[in-house]
Parts: structure tokens; C-alpha cells; sequence
């Protein structure tokens, strides 16, 4: 009953194993030219570099997102795409310059949600203090399009010490895992506010621009790698990371923050919190000696306070992520075929 | 002032003094353990619970995710009465299962009433709701069967039937052992079947293998406890059936889920993927039911014989005679977006969990 997919499944904008191949069979390929700097379109990261010469490294980067439901607990569609952008500028550890804004809309959608969208997003910017300084705008008709769709492009500088944009890979064996806070907020709490199962919980998303907490350790200079885990969650993430630096990632499941809430609804609905995205989070590789000082950096910073190392670097199974669960077993921690829950950015 | 530890069914300390006496008990010789399980498989590849096992103990799932086990004989049964212009409700998985020809969910491509339902009074109910002839597709082993008993009993509408797939596990161990190329040193009985059959019908099973029987719970320690038992059985050369799990389930089992299954089923031959006809492993009506029972009612016939597919080792896994990761077609051509085989397709095969969780003999 084998079958090739040929035609696009939900599946491929899920962040995992069928995305990662969308990418690499049917949109890398086709073009010869792809690097403008030392990260480019070929490095699948969060952004890419743009050199500019005596000036360092320009980071670009771009995000559409189509949240369902447009607001949720902690947030709605205008944080999510103006703190996300953001991320993915903050991660490469540039300083965020500035930020576009596309907006997509259905006919009928009203224009008082339409302004609290916009007073959200406009309130991150005013938080990470970032100008927009262009944007789109397009109107589709009834059912042709879900509500809204919002593209950001977010352009940055590296504030690196030696002007360097920071990738997802360039780290070694003995370097150190790092997380900024708790796992699977975003998307636990995405999935329980879901018509189907409309499950009570105080679980809210984690979205937050997470440039505040990550501008300190990135101008020190001891910051070896960074990714955001949005869709896929910690596992795409990190074996993401593996199979790009052709190392061992070993993670201790007890020393993941989790919160008791969305741990419940994890158990309650079979879906592992490591699995689902987080908008407010980010995974940090440092050397071993460095751990201490930049926990301390990010536990200052309430979005930082559960800030925690939680695993490091090693040669076992090269490009292979090892779990050491918490009854004192280990297993690999498998690519998810993508984040089990659709629609959540 | 020391706190304890709230006590916990995945405690690491516990686990670890386990795993101890686990090393302690294990023969030089292999050992090989059948589950008959998937949320045994789940409890054990989730948890990594290999690692605290000497490598000469192997764990394996065989016949244990009623999905799988399903022959292509019913699969095609069902698919044929969806053709027919017959609504088929059946589990989510079921759907996606191949038969000889097709799978239930191309049949409803194809323009069928295939419905998922997540227990058998959905079944009813859209029975209720609609004109037309309704059909449930029962599978499972003893812990759904007295779902599908109590809808007979409640008056079902008369549209409604039933393709009788449900299946009974201490028969097919009893197969298992039966086996010409298969050796089993221990069997770890299923936790939630035994809370509705208890602890009694494996004793044949014990006293005509000589082979320890040990019923075990889900949590962590629930699994590596009665793995500790069986070896010790093994050690001490005393087969017998003992609970592992005496906080849910008990020697008599729950009687009176017993006795809604004993007033409309008697036991009949079982047809399983992977094993073929085990006798007194499946149901068959009582005569007052029977005008519920699909087969008759549709007068469907013919068998198409099970349906071998090329290259796939899900008969093998399915008798623990393989572990997924011995099939070449595991993560390379069958993965859960494109199975190959069953055991690809049900949450609780063994090859969908391994493929999920890492699963691996011994990391």
C-alpha cells in the first residue's frame, strides 16, 4: 500500500522530517545562486547573512503565519508574527533593525479584531523598540483564504563581537545544551483552546519577543549557537542541530522544564511537549565553562527565570539526538514527522 | 528537615534497585520475553526501558496491537460492504489498514460510508440517526469486547450489525508457543485484558508450556517488575502465573464484564495476520444474536486468503520472530506517512512506536 506523496499534506508545513525534504527536493535546488554571505539559503537556519562590507553581517529573514485560532490564551496572530521575526533575527544574534508587515485578508473580516491584531503587533515593536517600516496589503475573497494570513520579513545587524551572525550548527563535542525557559507552552496551549476538545487549563502561549534576554549573552560573546524551537518543537530543533553539526546531542528529560499544566495535557492528550512549538523559548550552545555566566544572564530577565542547562554535545551517534528519560532509561529522540498539532504559527 | 519523594510509578531509584535485581536474575543463556502489548511497547520504548536489561534479554511485542492482527479476510469483508452502499464504522486506525485490494479509507475515497467512531455506542448512535444499514466493525482483544456485548444487549436498531473481528489473547500465546521457529522463555501478560479475564485462563497456558505467565501494569515499574518475575520463575525452574499487577487486576478478572460477553458470544475460531487460524481465539454469536452478525445478515462469502506483502516482516514482528529494525523496509520505504504494513499503520504497532520513539534493542 505504499504510496509516493504527490501533492502537498499538511505534513509538509510541520516543521519536521516531510518539510525538511519539501525543502531540500523541490525548493533548494532550483536555484544556483543562494549565499549573498556566509549563511545562506542552502543552511536552511532561521535567517540568512547579507555582508556588508567594514560593517559586519546584515541578517535577513522572513515568516508567514496562520494561526488558528487568530487569538489565543497569551496572545494572538499580531504577537505571534512580530515576536516570532524577531526570534529568528534574535537567535542569529542580530540586533533587529526592522520589520515589513503583509497582510492577507478574507472579505469579512472585521476591522475591530483587524485593530486589536495590529495594536499587538505594534506593542512588540514598541517592546524590542523596532520600527516598521513598509508593508502589504491584500484582500481574497470569501473562503479563499482562512481569516488572515500575515507575512513579516524582519532585517537585523549582528551584535556579535566580531560582527559575525551565530548559526544553529557551529558547535563541538563537550559544548553545552541550554534552554530559556519552559517546553510546549505554545503549543500545548494552542491545542487545548481547539474546538474539539476545548479542554479548561491556565496554560497560556510563551510568545515573547525574545531579544531582550538573548541581547546581553550574545554581545558577551559566549554564545556558540542558537535556534528557536517553533514548530517540531525541542526535537526538530535539536536533531535539526545534530544533523547539521554531525554531533550527539544528549538531553536529560528531568532537567526539561515543563510546566505541571502543560505536562497534564501532554499525558491527557498523547502529544509529547517536546514535540510542539514554543514562541517565547530559545536553545542556547555554549562551552561547558560559560554555562553558569549566561544562566545567570538569563535568569535576571523574567523571560529567562527558568533558564537551565539541559544536556550537551557529544560523539556517541553522530547527527542523533539521545533522550535520558526519567525513570533512568535512553533512547534516541526521533525527527518528528512534523509537529502533531496543524495551524500553530 | 528531609522531604520524600512522593512516590512515583517511574521512579528512577526504584527503577535502578530493579534493573539490579534484573542483572541478578537474568541467566547467561538468552531469554526472550513476549508483551503481546503496544502500550506495554509504548511503556518500554518511551521510557528507553531497554537500557536496564542485560543484552541477553530480549523483549518483544508480538501478536499485541489489535490493529494489526486483523486479517486481510474481515478488512476485505468490510471493505466490500462499503461498496455495497453499507455505512462501516469502525477505530480510527482500522481505516487505514491494507486489505487485499484496498484500504477501508480508499473505499471511502471511492464514494463508501466509512465512519471512525471512538466506541461502539457512536456506532448506535449514527445508527439511529440514519436510514440506511450500519455496520460496526468490532476489533480488539478483551478489554473492547464488552463494549460491542453491551450494545447487543441494550436493543440495538435494527440497521444495525456487526462484522465480528474481536479476538482473544491467552489462545493465540498458546499459538505462539506452538510455533515450529519461535522459542518463548516468558510471557508478560497484558495489564488492561486482564482486568476484564483475570489472572485464571493463562494457567493452561503456564502448565502445558511450562512457561512463566507474569500479568503486568504500564508505568515504568510496572514493566521492569514483572520482568524481574518472570526471571525469577525461570530461575527457579516454576512456571506458573502469577500478578504483577494486583493493584487493577485480580485472579477472577471483572465477572460481570465476563457476563455480557458469555451472553451473546461463544467462542469460535480466530483468523490472525502473521499466525493464520488459531482455534477458540475469536467469537462467534450466540443463535439469539445472530441476526445482528454482518456475515450473515450480507451473506458475505468468499475468501481472498491473506494477502502477503512483498518484503514486509510485520508477520514475523507479529509473532515475535523479528523487532522492526530486522525489516529493511523499516524507515526507508515504510514509515507512518507511506506504511508499508501494519504494524506501520496502528498506534500500537510495534513498528509505528519504534519508528515514534526511538525504539532500538539496546542504546
Amino acid at each position: 500500500m505504499s504510496r509516493e506523496i504527490d501533492r502537498v499534506t499538511p505534513l509538509h508545513g510541520a516543521g519536521g522530517e516531510l518539510m525538511d525534504r519539501l525543502l531540500r527536493e523541490h525548493v533548494i535546488g532550483r536555484f544556483a545562486e543562494r549565499n549573498t554571505g556566509r549563511i545562506g539559503l542552502s543552511a536552511l537556519d532561521d535567517g540568512a547573512t547579507v555582508d556588508v562590507p567594514d560593517r559586519g553581517e546584515l541578517v535577513v529573514t522572513t515568516d508567514s503565519h496562520v494561526v488558528k485560532p487568530v487569538r489565543f490564551p497569551g496572545g494572538d496572530i499580531g504577537r505571534l508574527a512580530a515576536a516570532g521575526t524577531i526570534n529568528d533575527l534574535a537567535v542569529m544574534g542580530a540586533r533587529p533593525l526592522a520589520l515589513t508587515l503583509g497582510l492577507i485578508l478574507e472579505v469579512g473580516f472585521p476591522l475591530g479584531e483587524l485593530d486589536e491584531i495590529l495594536a499587538s503587533f505594534a506593542a512588540v515593536l514598541d517592546e524590542v523598540d523596532v520600527p516598521l517600516i513598509c508593508g502589504d496589503t491584500k484582500v481574497m475573497g470569501k473562503g479563499e483564504l482562512d481569516r488572515i494570513a500575515i507575512n513579516t520579513t524582519g532585517i537585523g545587524v549582528a551584535a556579535t563581537t566580531d560582527g559575525r551572525a551565530i548559526g544553529d550548527a557551529s558547535f563541538s563535542v563537550g559544548d553545552r545544551v541550554l534552554v530559556t525557559g519552559t517546553i510546549g507552552d505554545h503549543g500545548m496551549a494552542l491545542m487545548a483552546c481547539r474546538e474539539e476538545f476545548r479542554l479548561q487549563t491556565t496554560l497560556e502561549s510563551d510568545v515573547a519577543p525574545l531579544w531582550p534576554i538573548l541581547e546581553p549573552v550574545v554581545r558577551a560573546g559566549v554564545v556558540v549557537a542558537m535556534k528557536d524551537p517553533t514548530r517540531g518543537g525541542l526535537a526538530s530543533a535539536l536533531n535539526d542541530m545534530a544533523r547539521k553539526s554531525g554531533t550527539c546531542i544528549e538531553i536529560v528529560e528531568d532537567t526539561i522544564p515543563v510546566r505541571p499544566e502543560a505536562q497534564g495535557l501532554s499525558d491527557l492528550l498523547g502529544i509529547s511537549p517536546l514535540e510542539v512549538a514554543n514562541e517565547g523559548k530559545a536553545i542556547l550552545v555554549v562551552r561547558a565553562a560559560a554555562v553558569d555566566r549566561v544562566l545567570t544572564s538569563l535568569r535576571v530577565h523574567p523571560l529567562g527565570a527558568n533558564a537551565v542547562c539541559i544536556g550537551e554535545v557529544t560523539g556517541e551517534y553522530p547527527r542523533r539526538v539521545i533522550l535520558d528519560t526519567g525513570v533512568g532509561g535512553r533512547r534516541f529522540l526521533e525527527m518528528p514527522l512534523g509537529d502533531p498539532v496543524p495551524r500553530i504559527c | 528537615m528531609m522531604r520524600s519523594r512522593p512516590f512515583t510509578f517511574s521512579d528512577p531509584m526504584r527503577a535502578r534497585n530493579l534493573a539490579d535485581a534484573i542483572a541478578i536474575l537474568a541467566p547467561v543463556d538468552q531469554v526472550r520475553i513476549v508483551h503481546v502489548c503496544g502500550t506495554h511497547e509504548m511503556t518500554i520504548t518511551q521510557n528507553g526501558l531497554r537500557r536496564f536489561l542485560p543484552e541477553s534479554i530480549d523483549v518483544l511485542e508480538g501478536p499485541g496491537c489489535p490493529v494489526c492482527v486483523t486479517s486481510t479476510r474481515d478488512i476485505d469483508a468490510a471493505v466490500r460492504l462499503a461498496e455495497a452502499g453499507v455505512t462501516v464504522c469502525t477505530y480510527g486506525d482500522m481505516t487505514r489498514v491494507p486489505g487485499t485490494r484496498i484500504t477501508l479509507e480508499e473505499a471511502r475515497s471511492a464514494g463508501g460510508d466509512v465512519r471512525t467512531v471512538l466506541s461502539a455506542e457512536e456506532a448506535v448512535r449514527i445508527a439511529r440517526e440514519i436510514d440506511g444499514d450500519v455496520t460496526f466493525f468490532a476489533v480488539g482483544f478483551e478489554t473492547t469486547t464488552p463494549m460491542t456485548a453491551a450494545i447487543l444487549l441494550d436493543g440495538p436498531p435494527d440497521n444495525l450489525s456487526i462484522l465480528l473481528s474481536h479476538k482473544l489473547i491467552p489462545p493465540a500465546l498458546a499459538a505462539l508457543s506452538d510455533l515450529p521457529d519461535t522459542h518463548i522463555d516468558g510471557y508478560l501478560a497484558p495489564g488492561h485484558v486482564s482486568t476484564i479475564i483475570g489472572t485464571r485462563p493463562y494457567r493452561p497456558l503456564a502448565e502445558r508450556y511450562r512457561v512463566p505467565v507474569v500479568v503486568g501494569g504500564f508505568e515504568p515499574l510496572d514493566v521492569l517488575y514483572a520482568i524481574a518475575l518472570i526471571l525469577r520463575q525461570i530461575r527457579d525452574r516454576k512456571p506458573s502465573v502469577e500478578n504483577g499487577y494486583p493493584r487493577a487486576v485480580s485472579e477472577g478478572g471483572n465477572t460481570r464484564a465476563q457476563a455480557l460477553v458469555k451472553a451473546v458470544f461463544t467462542p469460535g475460531d480466530g483468523v490472525w495476520r502473521g499466525i493464520g487460524t488459531i482455534p477458540s481465539s475469536g467469537l462467534t454469536f450466540r443463535e439469539s444474536f445472530a441476526r445482528f452478525d454482518a456475515r450473515e445478515r450480507f451473506a458475505i462469502e468468499g475468501e481472498e486468503g491473506e494477502q502477503v506483502i512483498p518484503g514486509c516482516r510485520c508477520p514475523d514482528v507479529l509473532t515475535a520472530r523479528a523487532v522492526p529494525s530486522d525489516c529493511p523496509l523499516f524507515r526507508t520505504r515504510c514509515t507512518p506517512l507511506t506504511p508499508v504494513g501494519p504494524c506501520m499503520v496502528g498506534a500500537e504497532g510495534a513498528c509505528s512506536i519504534w519508528f515514534r520513539y526511538g525504539g532500538r534493542p539496546q542504546l
